[in-house]
């Protein structure tokens, strides 16, 4: 069976517990291990790692990143995790389970930093990167061979060894025959980890997994089908396609095909993205007009920034608010003409915000564009003189940011909502 | 209720009243058609609550009655039997089900009462006119494109009818704007026209009225009031309420002191804009236009699709003048454009432009530019 050490690439002779050339433990074997080609990549807790990496003292200590005491976990490190806490969880839940862990409030800008060095890592060694997230990519190394002098498999392995390197932290990477599989077989190993689902064995490997397992199959359709007499994959083998796609048409199909590992999408590196969007959660619950007002105009701003930098407009403006139970509302409208200016979508957001501060406590809000296209100019209102000139205070005023600083100008709401805790 | 209807009255009428049904419905009886039989003819009747048509044909009723079906259901039914075909549509007392017989083929569909189907009160329709049928073709198509989707502005989701005297002469003007572009068409005042209410007619309306004109060949009569609007087109009625709103004051922006007037040949124009924009893929295609005497240039420079430009020969003989605009916006002008001249006048690169036909003095555009 084909094999080779993690750590310094030689071959692995079949039976060794070492490497015989460095003596490392980490050794991979598969009998398809030099044919597959489609991988994922996922950091390892990726905020929390580089926390780590940034301050030695964190070094055996359970790190939470994540903001506020309202505010969720956007990651933790793999000591907090055998307390049980996982990304997502509310922060107060996270510390009764761990009260002794360090909270460390997330620093977006250095994240991103590192996650685009990591990327073009991945793009020295192909250029088909289809990036998930900040720390999540899919890669297609197909034909990759000769060009790096080795399998994909050996090429990923040196990729994870330069990223742990050079960036100073862990990567896992799935490798199997599509995207489905690879994504599957990246969460297999972790942390650290190199796992690999081939051909042969994908049809076994998947046959007890519950419906659930399959991505797009969330709680409400798994329990559909639970109902309907389907529990796993094998279950759902065994109806055949055609009895899915009657009882659940298109999405029954899909799921037929999955179970029998079955993923035509392609890599894609320029892979749409359907919209973008920024969400703040309040320290307390909120339900005044004016002052969700207040904390809607820095993420407009925050949100046209983002916009600006990409070049983009969006047509379609969504609002979203998170009832003080949790319950998430969002409402949408469709302009005339796709914007990217915080003035446009503070008096969208403004619009739709007043249908529903009417006495609900509110604990989150949040403002998104979709629809998605290049920003084409700004279009001026024949019905509102202000139109034009509000845009071109605008972008005098991104001006000025540049040159000067990111405060140099605000507007005088900004300074209000600053003086609210 | 028993009779027999040949299939090309059946699918002529059932075209015309189906569009009114929405696709989807929270309330059962909106999804179908009601039909009543009586004295030799079909009544068909379809409504949204906000827009109802009626529409009769003659029939060979053998016993009266009114039931209802699913109307989109019935369409396609209709649609699909064979051309010439004899179609018999009964109900029986007893059974809750509509059939429908044709040839060998044998449908039974399930019926609402009848007693349940909305109608749309008429009453109060204080001025009545008539207008030749191509005449409101006119009027809409040179209008209707520019009607706004956009929900904040609900009173801009429509056409805005009105009477109005202009020079000495009484005219029915019809106004559509999004805020980036206006379009305003007029036609003589019809008689009876004169003093009635200035209404917003909504989209959806306008777009049936102007299915059912394509299908008529004389004149439509129209009845209006404050809330609603009645067109009567061949056969058929059509009922709506009216965007209960007020339309902003549109005379206001029509920038009559444009002076730079630039004149060109619409088709090599509309052709140009059209070839150049093909470069923007994206959603508001933005186009640059540079004016220097006697020239057009046309630019489109998208940092991913690449770049376009195109000379083209004009009139004009003003100051240089660099405008953007939306290239969709410009062909649904050039589209609606009868003379074979188009004269666009600018003021300057951040104010409207006015768009003039040279062969239709009762019809103007205004169009925002886009500051690019």
């Amino acid at each position: 069976m084909d094999g080779f050490c993690r750590h310094c690439f030689a071959d692995a002779p079949d039976g060794a517990a070492r490497c015989p050339a460095c003596g490392s433990p980490r050794l991979i074997r598969h009998s398809e291990l030099h044919t597959l080609s489609i991988a994922h990549i996922d950091c390892d807790a990726f905020y929390a790692s580089i926390e780590k990496r940034d301050n030695p003292e964190l070094e055996g200590k359970p790190v939470i990143v994540g903001g506020g005491r309202r505010g969720v976990v956007s990651a933790a490190c793999y000591v907090a995790r055998t307390y049980g806490i996982h990304s997502a969880m509310p922060m107060f839940k996270a510390l009764k389970a761990c009260p002794h862990a360090i909270v460390i409030r997330p620093e977006g800008r250095k994240y991103s930093t590192e996650g685009k060095r990591i990327r073009e890592m991945m793009q020295d060694v192909t250029p088909l990167v289809q990036p998930v997230s900040i720390d999540e990519a899919f890669l297609d190394l197909t034909g990759t061979h000769r060009l790096h002098g080795g399998s994909p498999a050996l090429t990923l392995a040196r990729l994870q060894k330069r990223i742990h390197q050079e960036v100073g932290v862990t990567v896992s990477i799935g490798l199997s025959h599509n995207k489905f599989l690879a994504k599957t077989a990246s969460d297999l190993d972790k942390p650290h980890g190199f796992a690999i689902i081939g051909k042969a064995e994908t049809l076994d490997f998947l046959a007890d997994k519950p419906v659930g397992f399959v991505f797009g199959v969330g709680p409400s359709f798994a329990k559909k089908l639970e109902r309907d007499g389907y529990r796993t994959l094998a279950d759902i083998r065994r109806a055949g396609d055609k009895e899915l796609a009657a009882r659940y048409g298109e999405s029954g199909l899909r799921l037929a095909r999955l179970s029998r590992g079955e993923d035509t999408r392609a890599v894609n590196p320029e892979r749409e993205r359907k919209g973008v969007s920024s969400e703040t959660t309040f320290n307390e619950d909120l339900s005044d007009l004016a002052a969700l007002e207040d904390r809607l105009w820095p993420l407009c701003v925050k949100l046209a920034d983002r916009a600006k930098v990409d070049n983009i407009a969006g047509q379609v403006v969504t609002l979203k608010l998170k009832r003080a139970d949790h319950r998430i509302i969002t409402r949408r409208r469709t302009l005339t003409a796709p914007t990217q200016l915080a003035d446009a979508l503070f008096r969208v957001g403004r619009e739709l915000l007043k249908g529903e501060a009417t006495g609900p406590r509110y604990r989150l809000i949040g403002i998104g564009i979709s629809e998605l296209g290049l920003s084409t100019g700004d279009a001026g209102d024949l019905f509102d003189d202000g139109a034009l000139k509000r845009a071109a205070a605008e972008r005098a005023s991104d001006a000025a940011r540049l040159k000067f600083g990111g405060d140099a100008v605000v507007k005088g709401r900004v300074l209000r909502s600053q003086n609210k805790p | 209720m028993k009779l027999t209807i040949d299939r090309a009255a059946l699918i002529r009428t059932l075209g015309h009243v189906q569009n009114v049904v929405e696709r989807r419905n929270t309330i059962p009886i909106l999804g179908n058609v009601l039909l009543s039989a009586e004295d030799g003819a079909l009544k068909f009747a379809a409504t949204d609550l906000d827009l109802e048509i009626t529409e009769t044909v003659s029939a060979d009723i053998e016993s009266g009655g009114s039931a209802t079906a699913p109307a989109h259901t019935l369409y396609e039914i209709v649609r699909k039997l064979p051309e010439g075909a004899e179609v018999e549509i009964s109900m029986t007392s007893g059974d809750p089900r509509l059939q429908i017989k044709a040839g060998r083929s044998q449908f039974s569909l399930p019926s609402l009462s009848p007693s349940d189907f909305p109608v749309l009160s008429a009453e109060g329709l204080s001025h009545d006119f008539k207008v030749e049928a191509s005449e409101l073709a006119r009027l809409i198509d040179k209008t209707r494109f520019a009607i706004s989707t956009e929900e904040t502005r609900y009173y801009l989701n429509g056409i805005h009818l009105h009477a109005m005297e202009a020079e000495g002469a009484s005219l029915l003007r019809a106004v559509a704007t999004d805020g980036h572009r206006l379009a305003l068409s007029e036609t003589a005042m019809p008689d009876g026209a004169s003093g009635m209410p200035a209404v917003i007619v909504p989209r959806k309306t306008v777009q049936e009225v102007r299915r059912l004109v394509d299908d008529a060949d004389d004149e439509v009569e129209v009845s209006v009031s404050e809330s609603k609007i009645r067109f009567q087109i061949g056969g058929a009625t059509l009922t709506s309420k009216l965007i209960d709103g007020s339309f902003p004051d549109y005379e206001r922006v029509i920038p009559r002191e444009n002076d730079k007037r630039m004149t060109i040949e619409n088709k090599v124009f509309a052709n140009a804009v059209d070839r150049v924009a093909t470069i923007s893929v994206e959603k508001s295609r933005s186009i640059k236009l540079s004016l220097a005497e006697d020239t057009l240039t046309l630019a489109v420079n998208n940092p991913e699709s690449g770049q376009a430009t195109e000379e083209l020969m004009v009139t004009y003989g003003f100051d240089a003048i660099d405008i953007g605009f939306n290239a969709r916006y410009l062909l649904d002008v050039a589209g609606q454009i009868e003379g074979d001249t188009v004269d666009i006048l600018f003021q300057d690169s951040a104010s409207p432009a006015l768009v003039k036909d040279s062969a239709d003095e009762h019809a103007l555009y205004v169009l925002m530019p886009l500051r690019v």
